[in-house]
């Protein structure tokens, strides 16, 4: 099943490559049907996944051989920590897809590398095999430097090379960092997640522990991505297409966090722990540092770059908090509670961006223009799109009864009881995002209206459409959260509660 | 002596000797017909060397080495050849000398193939003579064009320069631990060489680097591919590094894992041969002489599985594995500039995806598994250089390998980019029906060795040298 929902994006793309003489209409249907699929698979084994106390950690597991003399293999699974981020996926996908963009007269190409991404992202959410994922993750650089690169706007070229410099480089620590992980330790070479985990090959392994964390940690932080290797971020969003700008900040900056949770934090946990303080710090200037220069930017797409480095620190302090081992007794529900935090804000941050960055995309084939202090009194013009964009915003900042709440919160108590100061430091980081959500939607849709934007249109129906899903599951994970909680302790009880 | 043992050689020396004199005597017309000829050859050498699979002995003497790493480096020759023979015949139609370049591309492979096998100082020097000599005809053969000329003019200069500082280092060699035989070096070798022993090994590996194409003697390298015919350029680039990085391989070995001098020596070669090429590749807006940078750099990584010979089990697996991801990417690599008629301009490839996207693709499959992305086949090869490097304790040189690869990224995307972002400033011609099969089949192992790799890895790993 999970296997069907990698393949049919990447053999979908493959058919639209083929396709010759098609219009934008037949590949776009085309092209969101084979995207619903994935969906709809994911949901059905979410139905069948069992959050019973002594399940399985891995379920609807698959596993077929490709290099037995390295004991790689195609594995899939899900957890209860990628099961929701792969649904989250698939969900942004089928949005992003049905989003409206300028195809430049190239629909099938387009459509053919967002079903290319599409499926090697949630290849790399489902797998169990550290070299699959790594195969996934270079991969998703591949598409998002061709989807950036051809249909971006402005420097698009160089925002493309940078983005896909910046993070191949990363991604080679990481390889690094898996080459370290399982050459080391006793038994067999193996590159299954689970038997990694369960051997913990680096424990008590001198000098090398620490520099393999500091690869993947290297590797993870350029995608999530942290202070200061994040500069790859403002280019690639600002000159992406909206709907691309949605899929990175939604989907392949999950990577980073999800990186995080599966490898170091799982694999290793010993020296995790040892180091987790310092990862909640460099979190914490994620936090701070994001939402600071997110208030200076007037730029709308550059404002909410910045805020998803600020919001995947608060992914990342939730992490570091699960990761500390250190912490006195009685505190593994407070650590539990922040991991469970951490997911949360994976998904919220990936509905919420996503729509945002679709917006902003919106906003940018209406006018060619991103600069804040063009617009004004837009409310009156375009009521959807003020509704849409204001519920997303609020969201965003972690007003209650919404889904960011649900993460912050969590990640927040959580902290709290492990590391305080870093709690009390990073909330700031929560007022800097109000305010600036609050800047933007002032900006945005009061004030006097522009004479240059009389004609400015409402959302469309597909836009309509593509919104209300999005906030539709934002508006339910903040005011019914339990689904979606119960699937993730699953998950995150076992990794908290080591082997 | 047991003659059958050097069948396949004798084959491949016998289809030259034969195309060199039909060559003679053919009418113009049927010059080409040295390229099936050429092919057939190969097939039947390839056919005799399937029967050494497996075996693990050293055989005339102990000159001539048959082991997993000998069989399966001699297995890529051929098929490395094969490729640039099918690149050709399009390409020289209107060369009055067409036919005898078949048989001098045969000889040259032999003198890689015998540079593969070699188990002994004298063997070697012979080896790379016969290999060099070749090599500076195939890359002089448009003797009326100037940049191939020089080419060739440039690869003698370095290569007389170079077998000479080689020929000194054998003498010394032989002189100093009284041996010419790998073998009975391996045996007579104290823990700590003579100064003046050293100095011989040093000389040596620096010759045979000429071959590789690293450094001290990689300066040739760029100006091949630059100018020499496209087909050679992709012939050169590729065969006689596939011999000497396995001769390395044998070289290398034959000291203690633990000896102070020669492993560290390599490792410095290695950086400074991929941090040179990628270096020098950035700001190239020659295709093809970015090509032949990269080239460099690539031998860069290969001796990093030489440097890690002896104290990585399967360190020769790895410098096989990588040799073969290199060597189909950079064959396509090389089909491509061929079959578009060795445009090479970097803003010439503007746009190609548009007008030619079999091309383009091609073109991008290669340069994507040169980086090393997966699950091509230069992944492979780089994940088991890794791994070995990682293995044998020289991780820090696995480190120096990353940093280059994301150099080298940056100047593979400079063609791509505009390849698919721009568009065509005009039509963009093409050879003809040969190099077309040559570019798509080996465009399509570049993925299919990626994917398909259990079969290089059950069939190499394992291997180890003969004794």
């Amino acid at each position: 099943m999970l296997t069907l929902a990698i393949l049919a994006p990447l053999a979908g793309a493959l058919g639209l490559a083929l396709w010759r003489e098609t219009g934008e209409t037949a590949a776009r249907t085309a092209a969101a049907a084979v995207a619903a699929l994935p969906l709809a698979l994911l949901a059905l084994v979410w139905l069948g996944f069992d959050t019973a106390p002594g399940a399985p950690t891995f379920q609807a597991v698959e596993e077929l051989p490709w290099i037995p003399s390295l004991d790689v293999a195609w594995r899939l699974g899900v957890d209860g920590v990628s099961l929701p981020i792969a649904a989250m996926s698939a969900l942004l996908f089928l949005g992003a897809i049905l989003w409206p963009v300028e195809t430049d007269g190239r629909a099938r190409q387009y459509f053919a590398w967002l079903l290319f991404l599409e499926g090697v992202s949630l290849g790399l959410f489902l797998v169990l095999d550290l070299l699959l994922f790594y195969v996934f993750f270079d991969l998703s650089l591949v598409g998002m430097y061709f989807l950036i690169g051809r249909w971006g706007h402005g420097a698009a070229q160089q925002a493309a090379l940078k983005f896909f410099v910046y993070t191949l480089a990363g991604s080679l620590a990481i390889l690094l960092g898996i080459l370290g992980l399982v050459l080391a330790g006793a038994g067999p070479l193996s590159f299954d997640m689970r038997v990694l985990i369960e051997r913990q090959p680096l424990e008590g392994a001198g000098i090398a522990a620490p520099l393999v964390l500091l690869a993947f940690v290297v590797g993870f932080a350029v995608k999530t991505p942290l202070v200061p290797v994040h500069t790859w971020l403002p280019p690639a969003h600002v000159d992406a297409p909206g709907p691309a700008s949605a899929i990175l900040a939604g989907v392949l900056l999950k990577m980073g966090g999800y990186g995080l949770i599966r490898i170091p934090l799982s694999m290793m946990q010993e020296t995790f722990a040892r180091y987790a303080l310092a990862i909640g710090v460099l979190a914490l200037v994620s936090i701070l540092w994001g939402a600071l220069v997110a208030l200076a930017q007037t730029n709308l797409k550059r404002r909410i770059a910045y805020t998803s480095v600020n919001h995947m620190g608060y992914t990342v302090l939730g992490i570091a908090t699960a990761g500390a081992l250190t912490a006195g007794a009685g505190q593994e529900a407070a650590r539990q509670l922040a991991l469970t935090g951490a997911v949360v804000e994976m998904v919220a941050h990936g509905l919420i961006t996503g729509a945002l960055f679709l917006i902003a995309g919106g906003f940018w084939t209406r006018t060619q223009d991103y600069d804040l202090d063009g617009y004004g009194g837009l409310a009156g013009r375009a009521p959807k799109l003020a509704a849409a964009t204001m519920l997303a915003a609020f969201a965003s900042f972690g007003l209650p009864a919404l889904a960011g709440f649900v993460a912050e919160f969590q990640i927040f108590a959580g902290t709290f009881a492990v590391f305080p100061w870093l709690a009390a430091i990073g909330v700031v980081g929560l007022l800097v995002t109000a305010a600036l959500f609050l800047r933007m939607i002032q900006k945005l849709f009061f004030g006097p209206l522009p004479e240059t934007h009389r004609d400015f249109a409402d959302l469309g129906r597909r836009e309509s459409l593509v919104m209300v899903g999005l906030l539709f599951f934002v508006v339910l994970i903040g005011v019914w959260p339990t689904w979606l909680l119960a699937v993730i302790d699953h998950g995150a009880a076992v990794i908290v509660a080591g082997r | 002596m047991p003659l059958g043992d050097v069948a396949p050689e004798i084959a491949l020396l016998l289809t030259a000797v034969a195309i060199l004199l039909a060559a003679g005597f053919a009418p113009r017309a049927w010059q080409w017909l040295g390229a099936p000829a050429a092919l057939a050859g190969i097939a039947l050498a390839a056919t005799l060397l399937a029967g050494q699979v497996g075996m693990r002995t050293l055989t005339f003497s102990g000159v001539w080495a048959i082991d997993g790493a000998s069989v399966w480096a001699r297995m890529l020759i051929l098929g490395a050849t094969a490729v640039a023979v099918v690149m050709t015949p399009p390409w020289l139609r209107t060369d009055r000398r067409h036919g005898e370049y078949y048989a001098i591309l045969l000889l040259s492979a032999l003198g890689a193939m015998a540079l593969a096998a070699a188990a002994d100082l004298l063997q070697l020097l012979i080896a790379v003579l016969l290999s060099s000599v070749t090599g500076y005809t195939l890359a002089a053969y448009h003797r009326d064009w100037g940049p191939s000329v020089e080419a060739g003019m440039k690869y003698f200069l370095i290569g007389a320069f170079a077998n000479a500082i080689l020929a000194i280092g054998v003498a010394l060699m032989v002189g100093t631990l009284q041996a010419t035989g790998f073998a009975e070096i391996a045996g007579a070798a104290p823990g700590a060489l003579s100064p003046l022993a050293l100095t011989g090994l040093a000389l040596t590996v620096a010759g045979v680097a000429f071959k590789l194409g690293a450094v001290p003697f990689h300066s040739w390298m760029p100006d091949v591919a630059e100018g020499a015919p496209a087909p050679a350029a992709a012939f050169l680039t590729v065969v006689p590094k596939i011999g000497a990085a396995v001769l390395l391989l044998r070289l290398v070995d034959l000291f203690p894992a633990d000896m102070a001098a020669i492993r560290p020596l390599v490792a410095l070669l290695a950086v400074a041969t991929m941090t040179l090429g990628n270096a020098a590749a950035l700001w190239q807006d020659d295709v093809r002489r970015m090509l032949g940078w990269s080239s460099v750099s690539q031998s860069g990584y290969a001796l990093m599985a030489v440097c890690v010979v002896g104290r990585a089990d399967e360190a020769a697996a790895a410098l096989l594995v990588f040799l073969l991801g290199y060597a189909v990417a950079n064959l396509a690599a090389f089909a491509v500039v061929t079959h578009l008629r060795g445009r090479t301009a970097r803003a010439d490839y503007a746009g190609l995806a548009g007008e030619r996207p079999l091309a383009a693709l091609v073109l991008v499959t290669s340069f994507l598994s040169l980086v090393g992305i997966p699950p091509l086949a230069g992944f492979i090869g780089k994940l088991a250089l890794f791994a070995v490097t990682i293995e044998g304790g020289y991780a820090w040189l696995a480190v120096v390998a990353v940093l280059n690869t994301v150099l080298s990224l940056y100047y593979y995307l400079r063609v791509l980019g505009p390849a698919y972002f721009a568009a065509a400033p005009g039509r963009v011609a093409t050879l003809g029906r040969w190099t077309l099969v040559a570019m798509a089949a080996s465009g399509a192992l570049v993925a299919g060795f990626g994917l398909a790799a259990e079969a290089s890895f059950a069939a190499l790993s394992g291997i180890r040298l003969a004794p």
